[in-house]
């Protein structure tokens, strides 16, 4: 555990340190379902987004007044309230968006990032935190579904965010669209991150040794 | 004691204190007195003269198919190997291993991979599917000897599911060098499955003559090949004759039922990549079970899905998909068919 329990490195380590799906490994199931294309990957990232931030405040918020031995259905019920909310303001407001995504929006509620969150972190921690912590790992999120959703759609359309980014001598990668092409980007994705970090890691660690 | 130390092997560091004293009786003879432990009697093989040899067993194949194909297929075949070879080079730069890309694994990978193509493949396909046979088939699973699948089937499925036109569109045998553009063609399963043509020459299919991948197309070229390959003593005759057989015994009762409907046993003998998965691919040592009963239910399994597929399923062919399935059981098959250690009490659990 680090020393520093800052706000700002609450927000910060959602982007980076713990970002999911790429280090904490939840929330496999939409990233792998709708990142089809980068504007799909980025609408289900926002609406998670959405229902991570409100909810865990609400649990923050009510975190003293619920039984434990209740909290977790009582996750839920805050949960699926928020998810109708942003399922009924989608197909009002984005009936395409809604369509693309279909029941993966109402699939919100089972997203282990958000239970996940409720239980290691709003319960335990006041207002703030909460919002600081929902709001880096949201926004990590809705990054990752973006790059998985922009390397699928230039792979397998040849285009980002509708627009055609390669020309007629690109021939698509059919499987980029299909769900191995998912599996593939994902695991690509996840072995990149964890190589990265493990530089980073042995860097720092040579960088202590020298320092001593 | 002083000639001992002239003796550098390991073995004689821990010898026993009898091959000391006689190593100091005869201090000649010590400085060449080899103690070390079992296996005594070392097999004349390695990996590169195995791998060279199953080369030189595609040889034929890949003549019938610069035959049939002209030099595009010498050029794709050429390409691909070159292709796995600077991919393995490349992880293994990369992940600091040594590079053994002399052993001749990548050469194979790339030749049969080039097999299961159809002669008119881009090239920039040939490379992408070598770089996932090689890339995600073998290196991400530890190279040599740790892969589960097939290197080069998971690279040409990985293909087919990049490019299902691609790698669907066959030319006519010896079309290449007689007109600019080599004419398109469908296979003879091809034929069977979508347009329910049961007019096919038996001949030319075994000798070669017909549209499909390079390595698809000629039956004869492959069976000497194979039958190179278990002359050398490098193949168990189980695997490659237990598949053809199942595949001719599951798809001779379809044929005695309907023989309207349903073609042959031969046909399904020489159509497609049966030959080739057969000698090449089912034998492969590393995705291939090594107990006796585990073969037997490895290429009995693979047959009938290879002709359930090719009859039941939406693809023409299932000879690929049949054997990188039944690759996922092999650990499994090894774990639960082991014979019993001599001596030992069976026991109910295993």
């Amino acid at each position: 555990m680090q020393q520093d329990k800052s706000l700002l490195y609450e927000f910060k380590k959602g982007l980076w340190q713990d970002i999911p799906p790429f280090r904490l490994l939840l929330g496999l199931c939409p990233a792998l379902a709708v990142s089809n294309s980068a504007i799909n990957g980025l609408s289900m990232g926002l609406a998670t987004l959405f229902v991570l931030f409100t909810s865990n405040i609400v649990v923050s918020l009510i975190r003293r007044t619920i039984s434990a031995k209740v909290r977790i259905p009582a996750y839920v019920v805050v949960i699926a309230t928020l998810v109708t909310v942003t399922d009924i303001f989608l197909a009002a407001v984005f009936p395409a968006i809604s369509k693309a995504l279909g029941p993966y929006i109402p699939l919100i509620v089972a997203n282990c990032i958000i239970l996940g969150r409720a239980e290691a972190f709003a319960q335990k921690n006041a207002l703030l935190p909460t919002a600081m912590d929902t709001l880096g790992i949201g926004i990590g999120f809705t990054m990752s579904l973006t790059l998985m959703g922009t390397i699928r759609e230039v792979l397998g359309f040849g285009s980002v965010f509708g627009m055609q980014l390669l020309g007629s001598w690109f021939e698509p990668w059919i499987v980029m669209i299909l769900p191995a092409g998912a599996f593939l980007v994902l695991g690509g994705l996840v072995a990149l991150v964890s190589w990265i970090s493990s530089r980073k890691a042995a860097r720092a660690r040579a960088a202590e040794t020298a320092a001593s | 004691m002083d000639q001992k130390t002239t003796n550098t092997t390991p073995g004689t560091a821990v010898g026993k204190p009898s091959v000391r004293e006689a190593a100091a009786e005869a201090p000649a003879a010590a400085a060449r007195l080899i103690v070390s432990s079992s296996p005594h009697f070392m097999a004349d093989e390695s990996i590169p003269k195995i791998m060279h040899t199953v080369v030189a067993a595609l040889m034929p194949a890949a003549a019938a198919s610069i035959y049939f194909f002209g030099w595009r297929a010498l050029l794709l075949i050429v390409f691909c190997i070159a292709s796995c070879l600077a991919t393995e080079y490349a992880f293994q730069r990369i992940r600091r291993q040594p590079v053994k890309i002399h052993d001749g694994s990548a050469v194979i990978t790339g030749m049969l991979l080039a097999m299961t193509l159809p002669a008119g493949f881009p090239l920039f396909g040939a490379f992408l599917g070598s770089f996932f046979a090689i890339g995600v088939g073998k290196q991400l699973f530890g190279g040599l000897g740790y892969n589960i699948f097939n290197p080069a089937l998971l690279g040409r499925a990985f293909l087919m599911a990049t490019y299902p036109v691609l790698t669907t569109t066959w030319v006519e045998p010896r079309t290449v060098e007689k007109a600019v553009d080599a004419v398109t063609a469908a296979t003879p399963i091809g034929l069977w499955k979508f347009e329910g043509n049961m007019d096919f020459n038996l001949l030319d299919m075994f000798l070669g003559n017909t549209a499909g991948s390079l390595g698809e197309t000629s039956a004869l070229a492959i069976i000497i090949g194979g039958l190179y390959l278990r002359y050398k003593g490098y193949i168990n005759w189980k695997l490659p004759l237990g598949y053809l057989g199942t595949i001719a015994a599951v798809s001779a009762v379809f044929w005695l039922v309907n023989p309207a409907r349903y073609p042959d046993p031969l046909f399904h003998l020489f159509a497609g990549g049966a030959m080739l998965g057969a000698w090449f691919m089912v034998t492969d040592m590393v995705t291939s079970p090594t107990t006796s009963l585990g073969q037997w239910i490895f290429v009995i399994a693979a047959g009938v899905m290879a002709v359930v597929i090719r009859i039941f399923g939406g693809l023409p062919e299932g000879v690929m998909y049949s054997i990188l399935f039944m690759n996922a059981f092999v650990p499994l098959l090894n774990k639960h068919t082991r014979p019993r250690v001599f001596g030992m009490v069976k026991s109910g659990k295993g």
